[in-house]
């Protein structure tokens, strides 16, 4: 509805301009983009847009097996930068691809907005069961099924086990002794942090998801957003801490800085989703062996419970000819054989026949001394809280995180009243774009 | 600082015929060491960088973040760096070469011929609207770029161009800064008088221009070229907006994207081959510059033959 | 936008006027047109479609609606807003001189003949500018690092504590540096080229009456490239208030000092790309671009003022 109101005007638009400068433009009618005409029967072909590397294998075995299939992998940008191109793409009414790789978090901004086709008419509601409850709870919209999870990204605790023996530090297992070893690593060593934060809004809510806190009440366009609930009182309590005794580094995650602090043991752990994995192998080599994994740190000591840290699925675009096809290759890259040639290529799968099967719990990774890691990882899988969600506008929310909740990190504001600024700044936003929101 | 220097002697003047611009300043004035130490402060300032640049281009992935920046590391990995970077993911960079050679040639190529154009008929021509031209060439510069590109981004979609090359090409076509240069370097460089004559033999406008105007603008249109093509050269908003298919890439919106790849999920961090493909994609327009400049210089001096 | 359809030129050999303006009236626009046809396909047209995006409203939920000028009133109410402007207007009171002048100075050491090596240094200070302002960040963001970088190795050195150039203090700061190293070659080169063509008769006439260096430098070089400053400074102006590649490069390694709304191309891209407010950030992007006019009309009124 309102991509249609929006595709006439700037069609008109761009026509009157067109006219005006008296160049023969032919407006509209070399949409290009989705491809074929008959999607159905053997043939046809896909514009994929994806970022995940494995997917180039996928791909390539998909078409073995349907020789008539024309597929085009495209890399539009890593998450925010593809979803610009998606958003703008489908404002646009053309160049929408078939298929496209969506963080889970994302999924139900573009399910809201009407952009992504519901799964459940090709029979997505079939595959109940197939996928671990944290991913599949979040490609549920409704009653509607708008994304098949590829990968997930369960957290536990990645830690440089040559730097803790060096310092004599204990593995903490609760929160509590996380403290501890973060004031015991830095004080021993004081170019040794426990890990570097600047803020991040994905792991932030992904701490306040294992701690209980549900901030994030969604019903359709009703939304209730409350950072001030006991999960999310545990967070900033044990964070503000860090902060302030200055036990976390300001290196930013992913710049070569951080790179270089996790192969040089300075910075000594990461609380990540187990698609970590396959980065350190390849950007942190030098310290191979050194790391280990452990179960997440926990609030109370005894439990197991666990959060997803980032992960994403496929989608199929509204309006593309091929969703038959379409659909085809989700099934076959997420619950197919695709998912064997991702694991092989590194992936965490989100499948829990695949999490509980021997192979993939008893291969041992050299880079981590041997250690089965997949046996922590996949027990992550099965202990996600429950009941989290995500706001229908959160792309723009984790974009103004720094705003406001990441000033706690550089000024005397307090990372609570750093996320009561966030909360107010998502409800502003939510309220302008037409949700009910308080 | 220049005023710290003492006056230069007085040379005495030959005469009053045309003298090159040459002449004055390269055999007259005594070299001043301090001025030289100043300017070296500057000329630092811009090198260590660059230096920083090439010597981590002779580093490994490891060395890289394991090693002093302004120094090389125990392996020197300049060769396999350069060779990994051609070869990475099926050659992609040498497209992305071929591709920003493509949009320098026509993009580049055309905003310098449509800023001669433009700026010979604003030096010598009276026509109405005159005055206007320049305001509102100025006017639209000074609405931010990155504002526009969405609606720019609509308009280039419906008109089929988004993902093509047309759409970088185009807007790549404008220099308001190469319209001003040849203005103003027309109105000196081309005596109206000359214009005059030319009419007075009856030449066509046309004619006038490309064979009495377009000499005299030698120096001008290569200096201008030299701007529009580091323009384009580094053009990356643009491009970032209109192109999903990296097969169109230009340099440095693949760069990026190899940049950005150490932050996703089963990503390969290759900050290594970042840094020696950003090497590889500066060494072109320096060399195009060391090329360009004889040509600026002799240009100059030819350009200047006149009061 | 009509009328930058070129008319055909037409050569009319019989009737030679002996003054360009009255050959014509419209030859000239068969020589200009070209440039603005494009132009007017790249920069007016979305600036028209921009002008018409920011009477409306765009919801996710709710559809498009007609506002008037509800945006721009919202837009003269929004803190963010002028804290972004007031910010680029420190980061172009500070930067911009300092380029200027160092540019200036640099051009008019070359000029004078008294350096050593001066192609030299013609070259490498021109080169930052041919590095893509992707790389220059990059790169200047390894350098700023208090602990693997630049920094950090002088602070090891010298068992000094150099403050973090990221810092939100120092921040705009360490973008001004950048954006300094970058472009002080490229005005150099303007300034020098203007330099240039100053008509050697001048120099001999000062030749003649003894003046010295600073003499010839004020009276006959800085009057001669006024259009060249003026215009440096114009494009300056631009560029300061339309700040973006830096600081948003800049944000992965410094994100909570750079804000979403660090500058208003910054704020206008963030609306637009992640909250897809696409009308109020046309309506921010449109004020802009009328307060860069002004002020670079009013430098270039003043600029000029002399040469009338």
């Amino acid at each position: 509805m309102t991509a249609r109101t929006r595709r006439t005007l700037v069609r008109t638009v761009a026509l009157a301009g067109a006219l005006s400068l008296g160049l023969a433009a032919c407006s509209g009618g070399g949409d290009s983009g989705s491809g074929s005409d008959d999607a159905s029967g053997g043939g046809g072909s896909l514009t994929i847009w994806a970022w995940e590397p494995a997917l180039t294998d996928v791909v390539a075995d998909f078409q073995e097996d349907h020789p008539d299939v024309d597929i085009e992998l495209v890399n539009a940008g890593t998450g925010n930068d593809q979803y610009t191109a998606l958003q703008n793409a489908i404002a646009a009414g053309s160049g929408v691809p078939d298929v496209a790789q969506i963080e889970y978090y994302a999924v139900p901004q573009f399910a809201i907005g009407e952009s992504l086709t519901d799964l459940t008419e090709f029979g997505a509601d079939e595959l109940d069961g197939t996928f671990s409850p944290g991913p599949w709870n979040a490609v549920q919209q409704g009653e509607g099924i708008y994304n098949l999870p590829m990968d997930s990204g369960p957290m536990a605790l990645f830690y440089n086990a040559a730097v803790f023996d060096r310092l004599g530090v204990e593995v903490p297992t609760t929160w509590d002794e996380y403290l501890e070893a973060a004031r015991a690593l830095h004080a021993a060593d004081p170019s040794v942090y426990i890990a570097s934060d600047t803020g991040d809004a994905g792991s932030a809510t992904s701490m306040i998801w294992q701690a209980g806190g549900q901030p994030y009440q969604v019903d359709g366009t009703d939304v209730t957003i409350d950072f001030t609930d006991e999960g999310t009182q545990k967070y900033t309590d044990l964070w503000q801490q860090m902060i302030d005794e200055g036990l976390l580094s300001d290196i930013s995650g992913w710049t070569d800085e951080w790179y270089q602090g996790l192969g040089n043991g300075t910075l000594a752990t990461l609380v990540v989703g187990a698609w970590m994995p396959a980065n350190l192998e390849s950007g942190v080599a030098q310290a191979s062996g050194d790391w280990r994994v452990a179960p997440m740190p926990q609030w109370e000591a005894g439990q197991s419970v666990t959060a997803e840290n980032g992960g994403s699925g496929l989608s199929i675009p509204a309006g593309t000819q091929n969703a038959e096809l379409a659909y085809e290759f989700l099934e076959y890259a997420t619950a197919g054989d695709g998912v064997q040639t991702r694991i092989d290529a590194g992936a965490f799968p989100a499948t829990v026949a695949d999490l509980e099967s021997e192979e993939f719990l008893g291969k041992e990774f050299e880079y981590f001394g041997g250690q089965k890691a997949n046996e922590i990882l996949a027990q992550s899988a099965a202990d996600v809280a429950e009941g989290w969600q995500y706001l229908p506008f959160q792309v723009y929310a984790n974009s103004i995180f720094n705003d406001t909740a990441g000033q706690a990190y550089v000024s005397d504001t307090t990372l609570q009243d750093g996320l009561l600024d966030w909360q107010e700044k998502s409800i502003a936003y939510g309220n302008e774009q037409g949700f009910s929101v308080d | 600082m220049t005023t710290t220097t003492a006056p230069a002697p007085a040379r005495p003047v030959a005469g009053p015929r045309l003298r090159t611009r040459r002449g004055h300043s390269v055999d007259k004035p005594r070299r001043s060491v301090l001025l030289t130490v100043l300017t070296t402060v500057v000329g630092l300032y811009a090198v260590v960088p660059l230096v920083w640049l090439i010597i981590n281009a002779t580093k490994a992935q490891d060395d890289l973040f394991g090693s002093f920046g302004l120094w090389f590391a125990g392996d020197f990995s300049l060769f396999q760096n350069i060779a990994d970077t051609l070869t990475y993911n099926d050659g992609i960079f040498v497209r992305w070469l071929g591709n920003t050679l493509l949009y320098v040639v026509v993009g580049a190529g055309g905003a310098t011929a449509l800023a001669v154009l433009g700026g010979y008929g604003l030096a010598k021509f009276q026509f109405p609207g005159k005055r206007a031209v320049f305001a509102i060439v100025i006017g639209a510069v000074a609405v931010p770029g990155t504002a526009l590109a969405v609606p720019t981004f609509l308009m280039f979609s419906q008109m089929g161009l988004t993902n093509t090359p047309w759409a970088v090409i185009i807007p790549s076509l404008i220099s308001p800064f190469g319209l001003y240069l040849m203005w103003t370097f027309a109105a000196e460089a081309i005596p109206t008088e000359l214009l005059e004559a030319a009419r007075m033999d009856g030449a066509s406008e046309a004619r006038t221009f490309a064979q009495i105007c377009l000499p005299l603008l030698g120096p001008g249109i290569v200096t201008v070229l030299l701007f529009t093509m580091v323009a384009t050269w580094n053009n990356y908003f643009l491009p970032l907006i209109m192109l999903k298919d990296p097969d169109w890439y230009p340099l440095t919106v693949g760069l990026n994207s190899w940049n950005a790849q150490a932050a996703t999920a089963g990503g390969q961090a290759i900050f290594n081959l970042v840094i020696t493909g950003s090497v590889l994609t500066i060494l072109p327009l320096i060399a195009a510059f060391l090329l360009l400049q004889r040509f600026w210089q002799s240009g100059l001096a030819s350009g200047s033959v006149k009061e | 936008m009509t009328q930058t359809v070129p008319p055909p030129v037409v050569a009319d050999p019989l009737r030679t006027a002996r003054r360009p303006a009255r050959r014509g009236r419209w030859t000239g626009w068969g020589f200009v047109g070209p440039f603005m046809a494009v132009f007017a396909l790249v920069f007016l047209a979305p600036i028209v479609y921009s002008i018409y995006l920011s009477l409306f409203r765009q919801q996710l939920v709710g559809g498009n609606a007609f506002v008037g000028f509800e945006n721009y009133t919202r837009a003269f109410g929004d803190p963010a807003f002028w804290s972004s402007l007031g910010r680029v207007t420190l980061f172009l009171a500070v930067q911009v001189p300092i380029m200027l002048g160092i540019a200036l100075l640099v051009a008019l050491a070359l000029d004078s003949g008294r350096l050593y090596g001066k192609s030299f240094f013609r070259i490498s200070i021109f080169m930052p500018y041919a590095v893509p302002a992707v790389v220059a960040t990059l790169m200047w963001g390894f350098m700023y690092g208090t602990r693997f970088g630049l920094v950090g190795n002088i602070n090891d050195a010298f068992g000094i504590s150099l403050p973090n150039p990221l810092s939100p203090d120092l921040v705009l700061l360490s973008i001004g540096n950048i954006v300094t190293w970058s472009f002080v070659g490229y005005n150099m080169l303007i300034f020098y080229s203007a330099l240039r063509v100053v008509p050697a008769s001048l120099y001999e006439a000062a030749a003649i009456d003894g003046a010295g260096q600073w003499r010839v430098i004020r009276s006959i070089k800085l009057p001669a490239i006024r259009g060249a400053l003026v215009i440096a400074t114009i494009f300056s102006i631009i560029g300061s208030f339309q700040l973006f590649n830096e600081p948003s490069i800049l944000q992965k390694l410094a994100p909570n000092a750079i804000t979403t709304s660090f500058t208003p191309n910054m704020y206008a891209y963030s609306l637009s790309f992640s909250g897809q407010q696409y009308n109020y950030s046309a309506t921010v992007a449109i004020i802009m671009g009328l307060v860069t006019m002004v002020v670079a009309y009013a430098v270039q009124l003043r600029g000029m003022r002399k040469e009338a």
